[in-house]
């Protein structure tokens, strides 16, 4: 496997989304304009044939990195550049979307579906060629050919993810953002598109971008993880790293609370208290109003994110400057 | 053939239990013949217990709560069995007398705790008239239990949230306020189905551990329905797993995770990917839950099963009890042949 050539680099990026009230409004009602840091200078590396995860609570801004990576959104501030693929061209990226009920259109045929990007992209010479990509492409995701004629509603929730998977691969992508895959799915179904994921990556040499608040899935796909809390990664670790010796406060409130099958009725440190406002984020670090070890410090300054032991970057004093 | 279910280790008769649910049967009639959706479904639930209702998404799980409550949508309609909150049969109720028992001796909380509050009262109004609908408390007292209920399920400054509208809370709070609704009444029953689906983790926990304190306390029962095997682990007394309208193994908690019986239990457990060892594939159980108009005669999961036999496909398998769990599969009763 090709380790350390960058599949996709991430500088900086800060994404700023518009949120006030219509002019109208603001001028009859003496309202300011009103903005959402959704991202706050968020930068990480995926190199080449591994799988990087993005943790957090929602509103945290995972599911917006996911975004600006596919060009969904365009960044505020900020660099994505993507390494070179297999043809010297920068790689190309595809998403897999989190619901497979809304996102494969219900007129189009699976085939259609999923011959749209060769089609659109001229991957394929003709028909005959692109018809045979199609059946190659289902075959892959563990479907049948003749399953090209079907309708979406004929599928259940897993096969439709395959179809979303398969026509994720059509456009033949070396990097596949995915934003929480089996989060609607079932534990028995999750278990099969899993498995796939991971057949493919070894097959076909794919780089992921893996979106999940499911920490066991997390750890199951992932090389290397970073946990986002309110727009900024607060800790960016390789995998085994961040589950057996967690630095930032809150990803270990994170594994702390987490239901654990095999280990229930630990003491469960319940944290009172809630993500705050993306409106109206607390001064210095954002997890200080409910960090167990806030100082002073914490009120004022937004911690760094600075390296530590291993290969892992920690965003808080305590940790960094105690 | 009707098999008596076997409660498990439970001695609470009818009498005395929150819930007995026995032998209940849920048929949906539509133009093309009638789907049984529930199909003899048993579980009893002790005062001051949590029993976990365990499935994937058409497992019949949520039906099963409806049911109970009353609740099954048209054309639903209970076929067979019967249903006793507290001692009281419910199922032959009247919808006007069931409105009487809703609420004073059955609670629910549902999945999304915003479509669940009414958004143009106040918190504290629609605390205080759930209470006084359910007794015949003056406003004033009315509007001190309701400031206790909302302590009691954990919400910061009682007295200013009570006047607030369910948007100025939070997630996690308003399903605080959910929990105190449904406790309004003092009832011996609370369906929850999936309470902390919608949430995040670290609210989750905190709403589990919010559940199981008001049952040690106040003695409720709790049915909680969730497709989630960590929150039951962590939460529930006693755990049902349903497949395909059936009840597949019930027991203990710990037993049927540690020691599941029946393959579907075995499968399920393999499946959910450990957070303490990294395997490089899952176990899978391929296929999905058969369609209501499409179930396989005999044992509904033989089709998926790695073990099975002639018998099941030919033969329902009876919940029988196997040390201290229950389950429903030829395996534990004299083989698959």
């Amino acid at each position: 496997m090709n380790t350390h050539i960058p599949a996709l680099t991430v500088s900086d990026v800060s994404k700023v989304f518009d949120v006030s009230a219509p002019w109208l409004n603001r001028l009859i009602e003496r309202r300011p304009k009103l903005f959402v840091k959704a991202v706050s200078e968020v930068s990480f590396t995926i190199e080449k044939g591994t799988c990087f995860s993005i943790v957090g609570e929602s509103g945290c801004g995972k599911s917006t990195v996911a975004r600006l990576v596919t060009g969904l959104y365009t960044t505020t501030s900020g660099d994505i550049s993507f390494g070179t693929g297999r043809t010297g061209r920068p790689i190309r990226v595809q998403m897999i979307f989190q619901d497979p009920h809304s996102s494969l259109n219900p007129r189009w045929r699976v085939g259609d579906i999923i011959a749209e990007p060769i089609r659109e992209m001229k991957l394929r010479d003709d028909v005959k060629q692109t018809d045979a990509r199609v059946r190659e492409l289902l075959e892959t995701v563990g479907l049948g050919a003749d399953d090209a004629l079907r309708y979406p509603h004929e599928f259940s929730g897993g096969q439709r993810q395959r179809i979303s998977i398969a026509r994720a691969l059509a456009s033949e992508p070396e990097l596949l953002v995915c934003d929480e895959p089996t989060s609607a799915l079932d534990v028995s179904v999750q278990a099969q598109i899993l498995n796939l994921m991971r057949h493919l990556q070894d097959e076909l040499g794919l780089t992921y971008l893996f979106i999940s608040h499911n920490l066991s899935v997390v750890r199951h796909m992932s090389d290397y993880i970073a946990v986002m809390y309110l727009g900024r990664i607060v800790e960016q670790a390789p995998v085994e790293h961040l589950f057996t010796a967690p630095r930032h406060p809150y990803s270990k409130l994170l594994l702390a609370t987490i239901p654990d099958i095999e280990n229930p009725r630990r003491r469960i440190d319940a944290q009172a208290g809630e993500p705050p406002s993306p409106l109206n984020p607390p001064s210095g670090c954002a997890f200080h109003p409910r960090c167990p070890i806030a100082m002073d410090k914490c009120r004022k300054a937004i911690p760094e994110l600075l390296a530590t032991e291993g290969q892992a970057r920690v965003a808080c004093h305590a940790v960094t400057d105690p | 053939m009707m098999v008596l279910p076997i409660p498990d280790g439970n001695t609470q008769n009818t009498a005395t239990s929150a819930l007995d649910v026995h032998g209940l049967t849920v048929e949906f009639p539509t133009r093309r013949g009638v789907l049984t959706a529930i199909d003899d479904v048993s579980m009893q639930i002790a005062p001051g217990e949590i029993l976990g209702v365990v499935g994937e998404s058409g497992a019949g799980k949520s039906i099963t709560g409806l049911a109970v409550l009353g609740l099954l949508e048209h054309p639903g309609r209970i076929a067979g069995g019967a249903i006793h909150v507290g001692g009281r049969r419910v199922d032959t109720l009247s919808e006007a007398e069931l409105t009487k028992v809703r609420g004073r001796e059955m609670g629910a909380i549902f999945q999304d705790p915003l479509t669940a509050l009414n958004p143009l009262f106040s918190v504290g109004k629609q605390l205080v008239e759930t209470i006084r609908l359910h007794s015949d408390m003056n406003r004033a007292a009315a509007n001190a239990r309701a400031l206790e209920l909302l302590r009691n399920v954990g919400i910061p400054a009682p007295e200013e949230r009570l006047r607030q509208y369910p948007h100025q809370f939070s997630g996690g709070m308003r399903q605080r306020v959910v929990i105190a609704l449904a406790l309004a009444a003092g009832p011996r029953l609370i369906i929850a189905d999936e309470p902390t689906t919608a949430l995040d983790v670290s609210i989750q926990a905190q709403i589990t551990a919010l559940l199981r304190k008001l049952c040690d306390e106040t003695g409720v029962g709790i049915m909680l329905v969730t497709h989630d095997m960590g929150v039951i682990a962590e939460t529930a007394d006693r755990v049902c797993v349903m497949y395909s309208g059936r009840v597949v193994e019930s027991g203990p908690v710990a037993d049927v995770i540690h020691n599941p019986q029946h393959p579907y239990t075995r499968g399920l457990m393999s499946a959910i990917p450990s957070l303490h060892d990294r395997v490089e594939t899952l176990a899978q159980i391929d296929g999905s839950m058969p369609r209501l108009n499409a179930r396989p005669s005999g044992c509904a999961f033989h089709p998926r099963c790695p073990h099975a036999g002639p018998r099941c496909s030919a033969e329902t398998p009876p919940l029988v009890k196997v040390d201290t769990t229950s389950a429903a599969c030829w395996l534990q009763q004299g083989g698959t042949q």
